[in-house]
């Protein structure tokens, strides 16, 4: 069956079985090898993916069903060789380790600023809501500490605004302040 | 709902998902590693008269059809070949139709909260309607799977994969709830004693679906669930549910209680009964506590724990849950 739907903001479509799950629908038909695959079992979280701005684990979702629905991977997060606040934050903190769970856990990071944003929430993002939010992937780096870090750098910068976090070009932001 | 069909022993030989047509002329073995489905056809319905043309129209063709909601139970079997439907039905589109939760006056049972069964994990537990007046669902969710789950598991398709050890069957059965089911001939309410048959089984027929959840929400109720798991997110070793109303006298005028996990009933009658009439003091509800986990419970010994095990926590789950549901019609309701 044909397959069509918004990836990173743009059209793309393939012929699939009406088996195949999202994950492989983008690794495989697009290729787009930054959704990693992992447990396969909607346990681990290695496969989060935002659907219509949500994240969702693309390894229980069918092709078919996301199919006229928006997609956007970690591939999307930077734009015009700009990096979000979100890996930002992964880079300035200490984000990853191994980087296995990194895409998942950034797109699921991008989501719940995204919703506070929309909401106008009032009060600071806490460790413990942050903590809440990616409570559906592992890292098995266990490296908790630093995700949840890397994720309040990126709301700090966020609300300071898309001035500063989010618009340094991706080879400026390559240097010396990263070595600290 | 997460996948662990594995880890389960109810998906075992005995389920009523006959393991057929395994690998169906492929290599079983690479099959299995890739963790897909077996080939089916796909349909996708727009509407739920739609849904149940397609239901109608496959079924009399003699093919396997399967409602396909949020997906998080039906997929992680049908990776393991544990349901192999030739054709499923996608009824993904009908979250706006069937994804509400509202409050309603019912002309013969007074008010109640009609729950759409596309209705998400996430919309209940972030239903500030549930919160407020109904707070087992809120309970619940908080516990169910993690926040990215339920982004896609819906109650209905909770309600209808029927897994023994899922949690919004006991929230159900606790509550009262009646279920709405519609076929083309039009609609029937049951309730969940019906509904609900045992592991893997409802009483909807194969050309029917279940489209709404309707929650009895008198004034002077109250209700709670608590939930012991081996790790955050994962199914239940054990859970209650359990809802209180209170008359202006203090007295129990309607007691529910539901369990997850520890056998094949979720309703425990005899338990709700003994409570009816009398204030919840703290003797009642131990006492209710004890014939539910004695008389009512039918736990099995598994890798979540010893049946002897499991009883126990059934009564110190059913006697927190049945003492907070209590407090909570006694004080702000819900």
């Amino acid at each position: 069956m044909r397959v069509a739907m918004t990836v990173n903001d743009a059209d793309r479509a393939a012929d699939a079985e009406p088996r195949t799950l999202l994950v492989h629908f983008l690794r495989e038909q697009l290729r787009l090898t930054g959704t990693h695959w992992g447990c396969d079992t909607s346990n681990c979280g290695m496969c989060v993916v935002l659907m219509d701005g949500e994240p969702v684990k693309s390894c229980t979702v069918l092709a078919a069903t996301a199919s006229g629905h928006s997609i956007r991977t970690v591939e999307g997060l930077e734009v015009d060789g700009r990096l979000d606040p979100v890996q930002e934050g992964f880079r300035e903190m200490h984000g990853l380790q191994c980087g296995f769970c990194t895409p998942g856990m950034m797109l699921t990071a991008r989501a719940l600023l995204d919703r506070r944003a929309a909401q106008a929430h009032p009060e600071p993002l806490t460790d413990a809501e942050i903590r809440e939010a990616i409570s559906g992937q592992i890292c098995r780096c266990t490296g908790y500490t630093t995700i949840v870090r890397a994720i309040r750098w990126a709301a700090e910068h966020e609300l300071a605004d898309d001035k500063t976090a989010g618009t340094q070009p991706v080879h400026a932001s390559l240097g010396g302040e990263s070595c600290r | 709902m997460r996948a662990e069909a594995h880890d389960n022993p109810e998906y075992g030989e005995a389920g009523p998902q006959p393991v057929t047509r395994t690998g169906a002329g492929r290599n079983s073995a690479t099959v299995a590693a890739m963790q897909v489905p077996a080939p089916f056809q796909y349909e996708r319905a727009t509407s739920v008269e739609h849904a149940l043309a397609l239901l109608s129209q496959l079924g009399e063709a003699g093919s396997e059809v399967r409602i396909l909601a949020g997906g998080h139970s039906l997929l992680p079997m049908m990776k393991l070949r544990l349901a192999t439907p030739e054709h499923l039905i996608d009824i993904d589109d009908l979250a706006a139709e069937l994804g509400y939760v509202r409050e309603h006056d019912s002309a013969e049972g007074g008010p109640e909260i009609r729950i759409g069964a596309m209705t998400r994990h996430r919309e209940l537990l972030e239903s500030p309607l549930l919160a407020a007046r109904a707070r087992i669902f809120t309970d619940a969710e908080r516990v169910i799977a993690d926040p990215v789950v339920r982004n896609r598991g819906t109650i209905g398709g909770a309600l209808c994969q029927a897994d023994p050890s899922e949690d919004l069957s006991a929230v159900c059965a606790a509550v009262g709830a009646r279920m709405v089911i519609r076929g083309l001939d039009g609609e029937r309410v049951v309730e969940m004693d019906e509904f609900h048959r045992g592991p893997y089984q409802t009483c909807v027929a194969a050309d029917e679906i279940l489209i709404e959840i309707r929650v009895p929400a008198p004034a002077g109720a109250g209700s709670a669930y608590e939930k012991v798991d081996r790790r955050a997110g994962d199914w239940a070793v054990v859970a209650a549910g359990a809802s209180i109303t209170l008359g202006p006298d203090g007295a129990v005028t309607e007691a529910g209680i539901g369990l997850a996990a520890v056998g094949a009933g979720v309703s425990c009658p005899r338990a709700q009964a003994s409570l009816l009439g009398g204030p919840p003091t703290a003797d009642a509800i131990e006492h209710a506590a004890t014939i539910a986990a004695e008389q009512e419970a039918a736990p099995v010994t598994d890798q979540r724990g010893s049946a002897e095990y499991k009883r126990h926590v059934a009564g110190v789950l059913v006697t927190r849950a049945l003492t907070r549901a209590a407090a909570r019609a006694a004080g702000s309701g819900g």
